[in-house]
């Protein structure tokens, strides 16, 4: 626990440049969401206090906002503000605007009749009994509210990372992608600890007698203000080709870290979910990007890979990782798993990403008109005895291999299926089968050997040039250490890769990594 | 002088207000009473124009209120509500000055004012800087009547400005009300539903039901010449109290015995016969010397009783 504790501690040391911007930015996001979300909600709710007929919509609308998955609706905030700052915090605001219209509308409508009716009786028009008795009286009530919408917009913020809008979201996901703890707790537990202050500091305004409050409503917007402005000290991002990674490839040894090593290569990335980095670099956001070699947007959106001709992305071929137990419990598990074994390349896999992720088909339909096409498809037995959990992560193959492998066990064996897709990154995933929550999901020679073994850099050296070593190695160590075994692989390697748009590539005469580092180093 | 012409409220299919027409006099108190619902407080907050009629008009002074914006009109009419409607956020000293800052008086005449209101209406002056809320409830109220009358209206509207007190609270108020000489030039308009003090306060009561006017009179008119069977019965309850309150010593002074005296009165034969009793009591004396014209008589608590029985037996007999 100790040494634990030490490590966590040397972590944020070593990173601190990096959490202190990441904490500052994500401070400013929170308040700069939160000053608009007051601006809009405030009047807004004042208004529905004038027109209640209105309130029943208003008050709805903000409510539905509220539901949204916070990642679906930075999604929808893409197409029409495309990445970075300002989608962002607009979805901040959305989410921040329903506590305060409903506690404005809630806290001015409670206010007592009488008193309302005193001050109209005394003369007063209606700005001064809104601004001298109704708001002030409200105040308490309203507070809360920006209350409950700071400590929300904390949590959110965290997901800011995923459209490059950088905050503490970068090290939390990060660490999910990379298996390191260290880096999940440096993220988790400043925003943790921020939510807790902030919550805190405005707890003791709403409390304050309402004497101090008329002071303390006064100097409020500027205290926000200075807070919102920390997201506009750390923005230092400059250079002649913007770069975007995922927060994955940012941390690897065989990602952005190799790529300052062994070649030099100095890009300033920006942190951006793997969701909507594509069509950034398809819309000119970015110019270059991190991805997967057998990504079927790479078709879609007329990228092409850079040639690693230093060697530092090591092979990652795909292959099903089952629990020893699941094996001797199902013994015709891994002979149906092996059915696909060898029987997608490359090419085959991006076009099957192909018709996921662009033609918008169904992992499931895919799927089957591939079995299909190889004669594998059997219809289902519908057996029911006893149920193979099939797991996959978070993107478009897993999900496709996961289809296959249902139908393959549903048509080969009397076993039923259950599939848990979607486990988020390597980490979730992996720890979901190592706790025995699933049976199995396609997993990759390179993640295993880095993000969850984490094997000292020799032995990388030693295994990196040869696909074959590399496999043993994991298999090897896999079945020592968690007891998990690696089935023969599919056959593709779905490798990290540079990848920039075609068009730009040939201008700038870029083919290898190399020749990337040649041209931003010409230019500098 | 307030002049209320032909003035209706509807609410919806709800006639309110129907109506109704009727004139008060400068400096005069006039009570709308009546029970719940019959639109004695609808009527009451048209005249400040809290609610707007549907038809009908308001003079005061012979101008039509509906010229001027609301808010120059409120400022001009002073007014108490039955939960007093101080704001909890301000302190007593804030509340009272609400109207002067609104008029935009400079802070120390403001003050002077607050000082000298305070003092006639009992409080002192270490409650100007606590909250409503570390007040009594007659405390209160009398800081409301205070922010009522800060500004010198020539017009009082009161919505039942001691229904929310106790009885004993009540009695304790309802004779500083009466003595306080800020009053006396006031124009008073009061709702209230409760007879015993619509008798008491009132110089007219304006007997309303169903939005319309039954009758409107004398305390004194309305026990002894009731328009019809509705204003019996309302008073029918509680009718001796009341005609101890509707019946003045100077009624029944040719009833009384003539023991003259020289020497200063104790009391005045304007009052009600109730207050000649209360008066007995509180100053603990077998005699007192009531003024009625030139003369002075020495009465007793007895003679005076017995007087009002026999004013009341003839009345009878009539």
């Amino acid at each position: 626990m100790n040494e634990h504790q030490q490590t966590l501690f040397e972590f944020m040391r070593q990173q601190s440049d990096k959490l202190l911007m990441q904490t500052l930015q994500h401070i400013g996001l929170t308040f700069i969401s939160l000053i608009i979300a007051v601006v809009i909600g405030l009047p807004l709710g004042i208004w529905i206090t004038r027109r209640k007929s209105f309130s029943g919509i208003v008050l709805g609308i903000a409510g539905v906002l509220q539901t949204i998955p916070s990642i679906a609706l930075l999604g929808f905030m893409i197409p029409l503000l495309g990445i970075g700052v300002k989608p962002a915090i607009v979805a901040l605001l959305l989410y921040a605007l329903l506590p305060i219209i409903r506690n404005t509308y809630t806290g001015i409508t409670g206010v007592d009749a009488a008193v309302k009716e005193a001050a109209m009786a005394m003369g007063m028009n209606k700005w001064q009994v809104l601004f001298k008795v109704e708001l002030l009286l409200a105040m308490p009530v309203i507070l809360a509210g920006i209350r409950t919408a700071t400590v929300i917009n904390v949590g959110v913020a965290t997901l800011a990372s995923y459209i490059a809008a950088g905050g503490l979201g970068e090290f939390i996901f990060g660490g999910i992608s990379l298996n390191n703890t260290n880096m999940i707790l440096a993220g988790a537990i400043p925003a943790a600890l921020l939510a807790i202050l902030f919550d805190f500091l405005l707890s003791r305004l709403q409390y304050l007698n309402l004497k101090k409050l008329k002071t303390a409503s006064a100097t409020l917007p500027v205290l926000l203000v200075i807070l919102a402005s920390f997201y506009f000290i750390p923005s230092a991002y400059a250079g002649k080709l913007k770069a975007g990674f995922t927060p994955e490839f940012m941390g690897r040894q065989d990602g952005n870290l190799g790529l300052e090593s062994k070649y030099g290569l100095k890009v300033h990335p920006i942190v951006i979910s793997d969701a909507v980095m594509y069509k950034a670099a398809y819309e000119k956001q970015l110019d270059v990007i991190s991805g997967y070699s057998t990504d079927g947007r790479l078709k879609a959106y007329n990228l092409i890979v850079l040639d690693d001709d230093k060697k530092i992305f090591p092979p990652y071929y795909a292959a099903p990782i089952v629990r020893d137990d699941a094996l001797k419990r199902f013994p015709d598990l891994e002979k149906t798993l092996n059915l696909l074994s060898g029987k997608i390349t490359d090419s085959i896999m991006s076009d099957l990403n192909y018709r996921t992720d662009y033609l918008h088909q169904t992992p499931e339909k895919v799927a089957g008109d591939f079995l299909k096409s190889r004669d594998l498809l059997k219809p289902p037995r519908n057996g029911s005895n006893r149920i193979v959990r099939i797991g996959s992560k978070i993107f478009g193959e897993q999900y496709i291999l996961a289809s296959m492998y249902t139908m393959l066990i549903k048509g080969y064996t009397d076993y039923d299926v259950s599939t848990k897709t979607g486990l988020g990154g390597t980490k979730i995933c992996f720890d979901a089968l190592n706790n025995n929550q699933i049976d199995l999901y396609p997993e990759y020679t390179g993640t295993g050997l880095l993000a969850i073994l984490q094997a000292p850099s020799k032995t990388i050296d030693s295994l990196t040039a040869d696909n074959n070593k590399t496999y043993n190695y994991v298999a090897d160590e896999f079945e020592k250490k968690y007891g998990i075994k690696w089935l023969k692989p599919i056959g593709f390697n779905n490798a990290y890769a540079l990848m920039m748009r075609e068009k730009q590539a040939k201008q700038l005469h870029i083919k290898t990594i190399s020749d990337l580092k040649r041209y931003l180093e010409s230019n500098q | 002088m307030i002049r209320v012409e032909q003035l209706s409220k509807h609410f919806g299919s709800i006639k309110a207000v129907d109506g109704i027409s009727f004139e008060v006099a400068d400096h005069e108190k006039l009570i709308l009473l009546g029970t719940s619902g019959c639109g004695k407080t609808t009527t009451l907050k048209m005249i400040n124009r809290l609610i707007e009629p549907t038809s009908g008009g308001i003079f005061i002074d012979g101008k039509n209120i509906y010229d001027q914006s609301p808010e120059i009109l409120r400022r001009g009419i002073g007014y108490v509500l039955q939960n007093n409607g101080l704001f909890p956020h301000y302190t007593v000293a804030e509340n009272i000055a609400i109207v002067p800052q609104l008029l935009k008086w400079d802070s120390k005449r403001i003050e002077k004012r607050i000082v000298e209101l305070i003092e006639k209406l009992h409080l002192s002056k270490d409650q100007l800087k606590a909250y409503p809320n570390e007040l009594s409830g007659g405390q209160q109220q009398r800081v409301g009547l205070a922010r009522a009358l800060v500004a010198d209206p020539p017009v009082l509207l009161m919505d039942e400005p001691f229904g929310a007190l106790d009885n004993v609270t009540r009695s304790k108020i309802h004779a500083e009300f009466k003595a306080l000489d800020e009053l006396k030039r006031k124009t008073v308009i009061m709702v209230t539903h409760d007879v015993q003090e619509a008798f008491e306060l009132g110089d007219r009561i304006c007997l309303m039901d169903k939005g319309k006017i039954v009758q409107i009179g004398t305390p004194a008119e309305l026990l002894f010449k009731p328009t019809n069977h509705f204003v019996e019965s309302f008073l029918k309850e509680q009718r001796l109290q009341l005609e101890f309150k509707a019946v003045r010593i100077k009624d029944i002074w040719s009833l009384l015995p003539h023991t003259k005296k020289v020497g200063s009165a104790d009391l005045h034969a304007d009052i009600s016969v109730w207050s000649g009793m209360e008066s007995f009591k509180s100053q603990q004396l077998d005699h007192l010397n009531i003024k009625h014209e030139n003369e002075t008589r020495s009465v007793g608590f007895e003679q005076l009783v017995t007087a009002f029985y026999k004013y009341q037996n003839s009345r009878a007999n009539e």
